[in-house]
């Protein structure tokens, strides 16, 4: 029993990275219709730009928690402008067009940031700064949990609430919303599209980058090509959840990392990268839509 | 007449560069030109199910596994001790390898058609994006699957098996897809797949039996995935489950989609070309992949409707053209 709570654990900070990219992934999503692969690489910036702020600041010889927020705060900020460029200089530039071309798009700009990634930081792994120190606490039942996930499950939720409150409470927010119904009508209602659209992105990137970072604190070891299975299982948690719902992202997330966590406890951990989609294929046979998703009935 | 005269030139021509190549260029050369063959027969499979049917798959690496897989392990079990007893009755050694290589291409193909029949049939139920990320699931799986299989090798991969894929192999394969594709888009089954693909409701509204023939293109296509794998593995001796990744799914789709969907003659360019592009850019190394990546992009800004967009190439295109300009 209190080996499968230690699991439950395990899997629930697990699953809250997968939703902190899963919730990226279904935003645009919901708003462009588009499978955004280059998410998972924004992640993958989102660890080195964390790594890289830390050695300038020296964050690993004075690990103070406000040090450790400056770093995350810059490789937000890092990975806001990167998504920021990538909308405008790949995405938008394709938006009328197909959308088989804007998907060609995204995975060419996942290539790129991969290989460029190879090119900037090199093929080998880098290993992340200890920018806090690691702690151990015991939960009682045999349950143990270090500072480092409790690190992971606040700020994950924090800022999942966060999102929740600019998508439900502000004005752009609204606005979002609005777009992800229709482009037309929103912009009729005089919204920018455009700047919705980029804003997104953005908020999305931002999201990866903290969710690269808590990664990083837990698994030093970042190279450019770590961000492939995490985004492309965050994607699948979207799925599973019902891509373009935002609470369907933080569910499916959850659901993944839990599954994913007890499928190496107590099966092997050679089929870990299996489960997620064996999971993804019994639920959408299942629920079409994915777990919180609606069935839209298609208008002839 | 004209087409047992046809096929008879074909297979002549074949042969004759069957034996010409390896003569007249260095291996590098011909490496190439193999595995741009591999990618066209892959390329133009993809097709009919994305291209024709508008159908979003992207596991193909998949089906590519299962049939590099399963031919490897005919040829390696069956095939090699029949080809021995062949040629131990003095049949010549290229002559014996045909039979056991031919079953081995289209034993794997038919493994793979056969998982193309189990993941089209979930089709009936989803939708789009939905059954993309089904597909990209299953390929995941079998790939997880293979790397766990230790007859197979596992994560060592499998050596040792026979490399009887000469380029008349590969060449009869890009002709076998190449005819299949354009017997098909002349047919009635090829225009109930387009009009699936042009307005699914609309199809079904006229008649069309809409789930059978998605499943039909999925069961062709990954038919003919499955012999570009027997063909890979007959070729390199060797196949590791890293060769089957997600990222090969998505090299394939790239080439499709630059192809221009739906064209037969545009995926065989954009495979050709896709496949070129790296080896072109291997002197400036470290940048290769990065202009790779840059390329694609451009291109898609550019050219969103792909390279030929809907349309093919034909020699009467080139006739038409040159009359123009007299």
């Amino acid at each position: 029993m209190s080996e499968f709570l230690q699991q439950l654990v395990n899997g629930v900070t697990w699953g809250s990275v997968y939703a902190l990219i899963a919730l990226g992934y279904t935003m645009v999503y919901g708003i462009l219709r588009l499978i955004n692969f280059a998410h998972g690489d924004v992640y993958m910036l989102g660890a080195f730009f964390a790594y890289y702020a830390a050695r300038a600041i020296g964050a690993a010889a004075n690990p103070t928690p406000a040090l450790a927020l400056v770093v995350l705060f810059a490789a937000m900020l890092g990975c806001g402008i990167v998504g920021f460029v990538i909308e405008r200089a790949a995405y938008k530039p394709v938006r009328r067009s197909s959308r088989l071309a804007a998907l060609i798009t995204a995975i060419g700009v996942s290539l790129l940031l991969e290989n460029g990634g190879v090119l900037l930081f090199g093929a080998s792994p880098k290993f992340f700064p200890q920018i806090v120190r690691e702690h151990s606490y015991s939960l009682g039942a045999g349950v143990t949990m270090t500072n480092l996930q409790l690190i992971i499950l606040v700020v994950s939720f924090a800022l999942m609430l966060l999102l929740r409150l600019i998508v439900l409470h502000t004005r752009v927010g609204r606005a979002m919303r609005a777009v992800s119904h229709s482009h037309t009508a929103a912009a009729l209602m005089g919204i920018s599209v455009d700047r919705i659209i980029t804003f997104t992105f953005v908020l999305g990137s931002m999201l990866a980058a903290a969710a690269g970072v808590l990664v990083a604190l837990q698994n030093p070891k970042i190279e450019p090509y770590m961000g492939i299975m995490p985004g492309l299982k965050a994607f699948v948690a979207a799925v599973v959840g019902g891509i373009g719902n935002v609470p369907g992202a933080v569910l499916g997330g959850l659901v993944m990392g839990i599954a994913e966590v007890m499928v190496v406890g107590y099966l092997s951990p050679t089929y870990r990268d299996a489960i997620a989609f064996v999971l993804l294929i019994v639920i959408l046979l299942v629920r079409p839509a994915g777990i919180l998703g609606k069935n839209v009935a298609e208008k002839v | 007449m004209r087409h047992a005269a046809w096929w008879a030139g074909s297979i002549a021509a074949l042969l004759a560069l069957d034996f010409a190549l390896p003569r007249l260029f260095n291996p590098y050369i011909v490496q190439v030109v193999m595995l741009c063959g591999i990618n066209v027969v892959l390329a133009v499979s993809l097709n009919l199910i994305n291209g024709f049917t508008g159908q979003f798959s992207i596991g193909h690496a998949g089906f590519m596994a299962i049939g590099g897989y399963g031919s490897a392990m005919i040829t390696m079990h069956a095939g090699r001790p029949w080809a021995a007893a062949l040629i131990a009755a003095g049949v010549p050694a290229a002559l014996a390898q045909a039979g056991p290589l031919l079953l081995g291409l289209v034993g794997g193909g038919l493994l793979a058609a056969v998982a193309g029949y189990l993941v089209g049939l979930p089709s009936l139920r989803l939708r789009g994006d939905y059954l993309a990320i089904v597909t990209l699931g299953f390929g995941e799986i079998i790939r997880v699957l293979i790397l766990n299989i230790d007859a197979v090798g596992g994560a060592r991969g499998l050596p040792g098996i026979p490399g009887w894929a000469s380029f008349f192999w590969v060449g009869a394969g890009v002709l076998a897809v190449v005819m299949v594709s354009r017997h098909l888009a002349h047919s009635t089954h090829g225009r109930a797949l387009f009009a699936i693909r042009d307005d699914e409701v609309a199809a079904e509204a006229l008649g069309v039996d809409t789930t059978r023939y998605k499943v039909l293109a999925f069961v062709i296509g990954a038919f003919f995935a499955g012999v570009a794998g027997g063909l890979f593995a007959h070729y390199l001796s060797y196949l590791n489950p890293n060769s089957f990744t997600f990222l090969k799914s998505i090299e394939v789709i790239a080439m499709v989609v630059l192809g221009g969907m739906g064209s037969i003659s545009g995926s065989v360019l954009a495979a050709i070309l896709l496949t070129l592009l790296p080896e072109v850019l291997r002197p400036v190394k470290d940048y290769r992949m990065v202009l790779y990546s840059l390329m694609l992009i451009v291109l898609m800004i550019t050219r969103p409707q792909g390279l030929l967009g809907s349309r093919e190439l034909t020699l009467a295109m080139f006739r038409r053209r040159r009359a123009a300009t007299a």
